[in-house]
């Protein structure tokens, strides 16, 4: 089972349950105060909708595509969040636990790198910015995924 | 063409989306006519680009029905 989502409310915990499942990971990105020395204020998230479930929905994919891994779940929040408020969640069930851990890895990496979602980041001090993400890949399409 | 911003290209043109008649024949070539016209500051270089919701090499030949959509670096998570 695979879930990809985006959602304009608050993060509600959805967490697999598999018997067949022995190990389970979950990573939640949320909004801290700082990013590189500037006060958060908060966060606002914007993403192309129908491609960026396509592209998540890719991920999931490949990571059900691993041995052992039985179930991954993704729900990424936009419009403005508040600091500590959850951003991102990434829900990975499989028979181990190092399949869990690979696989939630590689799901928030790839998510980071590839699908099309943007945060603008609004400062104590009254600016705002567009954030670009130091492992957003340039120019590398992979048509074969 | 169909163009659709988003993020920094949406608040640089002021739009979120638009029809644009173009010569060019590349992605890449209507990118860097859009930009020159309209003042978008990312260079072709750190970029990405989709046609109809699939990513593309700039060099990728526009049909008159595609959708354009230049893709900032994203910044999920």
């Amino acid at each position: 089972m695979m879930e990809f989502k985006l959602t304009r409310k608050p993060i509600v915990a959805e967490d697999p349950d598999l018997r067949e499942a022995g190990g389970f990971v979950i990573f939640e990105g949320r909004v801290r105060r700082f990013n590189e020395g500037r006060e958060v204020l908060a966060i606002e998230y914007e993403a192309f909708e129908p491609m960026a479930l396509r592209e998540g929905e890719k991920l999931l994919r490949d990571a059900l595509a691993e041995h052992g891994v039985l179930e991954a779940v993704c729900v990424h929040r936009l419009g403005r969040l508040e600091l500590g408020e959850t951003a991102v969640r990434v829900a990975v069930a499989a028979r181990h636990r190092r399949e869990a851990f690979e696989a939630c890895s590689a799901i928030i990496d790839g998510l980071k790198r590839d699908v099309p979602i943007w945060k603008k980041e609004f400062y104590a001090d009254g600016e705002s910015e567009w954030i670009l993400n130091q492992d957003a890949s340039f120019q590398k399409p992979d048509p074969e995924k | 063409v169909r163009v659709r911003y988003f993020a920094l290209f949406r608040e640089q043109r002021g739009l979120s989306e638009e029809t644009v008649a173009t010569v060019a024949r590349t992605v890449g070539d209507l990118y860097l006519e859009l930009a020159t016209r309209h003042g978008l500051t990312m260079p072709l270089e750190s970029i990405r680009c989709a046609i109809n919701e699939e990513f593309q090499t700039f060099d990728a030949e526009l049909s008159n029905d595609d959708e354009i959509v230049f893709v900032p670096p994203v910044a999920g998570g």
